[in-house]
């Protein structure tokens, strides 16, 4: 098979992941318990009010009939309007992700950057007491929630030293400063705990590197390690690490959610929350249905460039072919 | 290789950048004037009041961005606001109100009769909610007399009616205005500048205020669905008030009194232990009774609030003229209780469900209610329900035993007196009581709301555990905070900074 008919087969399979997990999505949230037109209309509705409600929502039609316009609608990014508001949700959406997205984009990114280092110096001291307690304290890391993380980073930062604001978010038009120092302490707790699963990845994958023939040779030939592993270890580190990141991207979608009620963020976590509480269904399924997408593409495209950085998959399978 | 190096450098350049941002302390308050930042619990969930309902949205809008014909003041009394002076006819039927001549809209249209009458008609529209359409039902017509006259006219006298007119169904919109569910458009000191959902609403001042003019240049409602978050934010100095504390034991985190002041104050809040009296023991008012005599309210609003709160024993908050503290109708005697079961044939025991939603008070109050029942022979199985569980099974269906829930409504006593109310309480001696309390004079309404809170205490038709403080914390810096709360309004017209 080749490369591109393995990644056409992934990509068939992808499309009825996504379409399962639509179905999924607004059967489970058609069954939350709780009455969606008595909740919009509040404590003073009367019976015959819900009723009207109901039906104006469309509340009284038949299942594949309200799941089908959905889809459809969904495909176009037109996910209705909230139930309980009365707006649209796609620019709701829109305005909430912008939030989520640079939360874990540098969420991702600082830890990364702050991984990489750690663990190869980790995995290089790992015979020197220096290494063992870095690759200790990435231990501990392991073990701290985000938002635990997050509650200790307000209250030293915050609310001791008032250097920085405990939560909220502005947007990067309003004011860039303030912007990025709303973003800080949420970003730095969710990459502290990111980076200590990356970097025990790192450091194992850079002792079975350094174990490697190749870089032997080029230890041999005059390279220092470090500069052996920068120049030949990096790349075959970076396909597992690819795959880590891959993965971890997904657990970050949901310790953002965490995050963002910490920190007070207007993110699709929050919107979530406050949706589900309130039942506003309409923003529940957009939102729970987008991040179920993002978690699928991920996991696609992390595959697909498995495929294509590690030629070694690719002999592989070729042969197999 | 090169790539790679360069993109290290600009994620490290990156990270540098906020770094460098992040060392100058939150403050984006320098040449912007004087901004309040306000902590609030319940976001609005839309910007009408009329056609949406919720408390959230007179609370930051009423009297702030809207103005009324009558307002409350901080005693609970009926004072002119965009009327200068009313009068009503003998008979209490005809309402006449003189408007404040050079009172104007944000817009700079004038508060004329016109907009009074068309916001009057709104207010009683189909596209009203029925909460506001129900206070216009006593009305016949509304009419503009000459421009700063208008006269309503009612098909029987009610006391209630002039009350309602000073909260949400009582507001002057701006007939100019095109789109009120997205930007409210009002005569008040402040104007609507925007809605971040999810995080915030800000309000601007109003230069062209026909009477006294903001305090503030920027008003912020930042809105907080966990309390911490919020608390938090207090103490990092990001917030000058918690409009409203919804944990008391959170308080103490405020006793830096070179930074805080903390106010308590009485709220509409009262913490009903509610009796569906469809079930066949709950019916028997011995039984209802028993429960009554069985709870301790003051260990209980200890335990589970701080001792703060207060203890009414009826369903009328301090704050209105016909309170009475009935606190001792059924006084905590388990004696008692044990003996009224005995009586109403329950001397081998009882089983209850008590379905409280899962709201601060709730199991809280649920756990420390299942032991004292216990005391005296009532077996009580808690059962705890996510607030819109509770609205479907509790308040729609009716499918419950007992329950407990806050009714945070100014007011609200009438409860009891609706068709159809989740209580399954009916009576109809206080039916009666409220409508002549409505249709007679203000003394007359005193009287006999204070006999219809009686005769709800009397008949234990609840057990009002407690009523909820209103716990604002204010900076220092700020003056003219109300401690207690008798609107729907967080009113920011009485407040200032001191510097």
């Amino acid at each position: 098979m080749t490369t591109l008919r393995r990644v056409a087969v992934r990509l068939a399979w992808l499309v009825a992941s996504l379409l399962l997990a639509s179905l999924l999505i607004f059967a489970a949230t058609n069954a939350l318990p709780g009455d969606i037109a008595q909740i919009v209309l509040g404590t003073n509705a009367s019976a015959g009010e819900a009723d009207a409600l109901r039906e104006q929502l469309g509340l009284n039609r038949p299942f594949l009939a309200r799941y089908g316009e959905w889809l459809l609608g969904a495909l176009h990014f037109d996910f209705g309007t909230s139930y309980i508001s009365g707006r649209a949700v796609a620019p709701l959406i829109a305005s909430r992700f912008e939030v989520s997205f640079w939360l874990i984009a540098f969420g991702m990114l600082l830890a990364i950057v702050m991984a990489v280092p750690v663990g190869a110096y980790a995995a290089v001291r790992r015979r020197h007491a220096d290494g063992a307690a870095v690759s200790a304290l990435s231990q501990v890391g392991l073990a701290v929630p985000a938002f635990w993380a997050g509650i200790w980073l307000v209250i030293i930062f915050a609310v001791k030293l008032q250097w920085l604001p405990s939560g909220g978010y502005v947007s990067y038009w309003d004011s860039l400063g303030q912007w990025a120092v709303h973003l800080v302490l949420p970003v730095l707790s969710l990459a502290i705990v990111q980076a200590s699963v990356i970097s025990r990845y790192v450091r194992s994958s850079v002792i079975e590197v350094t174990g490697e023939d190749y870089f032997r040779t080029a230890r041999a030939v005059g390279w220092s390690r470090s500069g052996a592993l920068w120049r030949h270890g990096l790349r075959n580190i970076a396909i597992s690490l690819l795959t880590v990141i891959g993965l971890q991207l997904a657990t970050l979608l949901v310790g953002a959610i965490i995050i963002e009620q910490v920190f007070v963020l207007p993110g699709l976590g929050s919107l979530l929350l406050q949706a589900v509480g309130q039942r506003d269904l309409a923003v529940v399924q957009a939102v729970v249905l987008l991040l179920v997408w993002a978690v699928l593409l991920i996991n696609f495209l992390v595959d697909v460039a498995y495929q294509v950085v590690d030629p070694r998959l690719r002999r592989t399978a070729e042969a197999s072919a | 290789m090169r790539h790679t190096r360069r993109l290290v450098g600009l994620v490290v350049a990156l990270m540098l950048t906020i770094t460098a941002a992040a060392c100058s302390r939150p403050d984006s308050q320098e040449e912007a004037g004087r901004v309040l930042n306000i902590g609030a619990t319940a976001e609005p969930v839309g910007m009408d009041m009329i056609t949406t309902s919720g408390a959230a949205i007179p609370f930051v809008l009423l009297y702030n961005v809207y103005e009324t014909l009558v307002k409350l003041d901080a005693d609970g009394n009926i004072r002119p606001l965009l009327a200068s002076e009313w009068t009503d006819s003998a008979d209490g039927t005809v309402y006449t109100f003189t408007l404040q001549p050079d009172a104007k809209f944000a817009s700079g249209a004038p508060v004329d009769a016109d907009a009074v009458v068309a916001s009057f008609e709104r207010a009683r529209s189909d596209a009203a909610t029925e909460q506001i359409r129900s206070q216009w039902d006593v009305v016949d017509t509304i009419e503009a007399t000459d421009a700063h006259t208008v006269t309503v006219t009612l098909r029987t006298p009610s006391n209630r009616w002039l009350y309602d007119l000073t909260g949400s169904a009582g507001i002057i919109s701006d007939p100019t205005a095109t789109d009120l569910a997205t930007t409210p458009a009002g005569s008040g000191p402040y104007q609507f500048a925007s809605w971040e959902q999810g995080s915030h609403v800000e309000l601007t001042a109003n230069d062209a205020y026909w009477g006294t003019a903001a305090r503030f240049d920027d008003v912020f409602f930042r809105f907080y669905s966990d309390s911490n978050a919020m608390t938090t934010a207090m103490l990092s100095s990001q917030l000058d008030i918690i409009s409203n504390l919804p944990v008391p034991t959170a308080v103490d985190q405020f006793a830096d009194t070179s930074r805080f002041t903390v106010y308590e104050g009485s709220s509409q809040g009262e913490v009903v232990l509610g009796f569906n009296q469809e079930n066949k023991a709950l019916s028997d008012l011995k039984v209802r009774q028993a429960i009554n005599h069985a709870i301790d309210r003051q260990a209980l609003m200890d335990s589970v609030w701080g001792g703060k709160g207060q203890l009414i024993g009826s369903m009328v908050p301090p704050t209105d003229p016909w309170f009475e503290d009935l606190s001792d109708t059924y006084a905590y005697d388990p004696e008692a209780a044990r003996a009224l079961l005995k009586e109403a044939g329950y001397e081998d025991g009882l089983s209850i469900t008590l379905s409280v939603p899962t709201l601060p008070y709730g199991p809280t109050s649920g756990r420390f209610i299942v032991a004292q029942l216990a005391e005296v022979g009532i077996t009580v199985k808690l059962e705890e329900l996510e607030w819109a569980r509770w609205l479907d099974l509790v308040y729609t269906k009716h499918d419950y035993d007992m329950t407990i829930v806050a009714h945070v409504e100014p007011r609200d006593m009438r409860a009891f007196a609706t068709e159809g109310n989740y209580w399954n309480y009916d009576n109809e001696q206080f039916n009666e009581l409220l409508r002549q309390a409505d249709e007679g004079t203000v003394e007359d309404q005193t009287t006999k709301l204070k006999e219809a809170a009686r005769v709800l205490a009397d008949d234990a038709a609840a057990d009002w555990l407690f009523l909820l403080p209103n716990i604002v914390i204010a900076t220092t810096d700020i003056s003219g905070i109300q401690a207690n709360q008798v609107s729907m309004s967080f009113d920011l017209t009485t407040l200032a900074a001191r510097n």
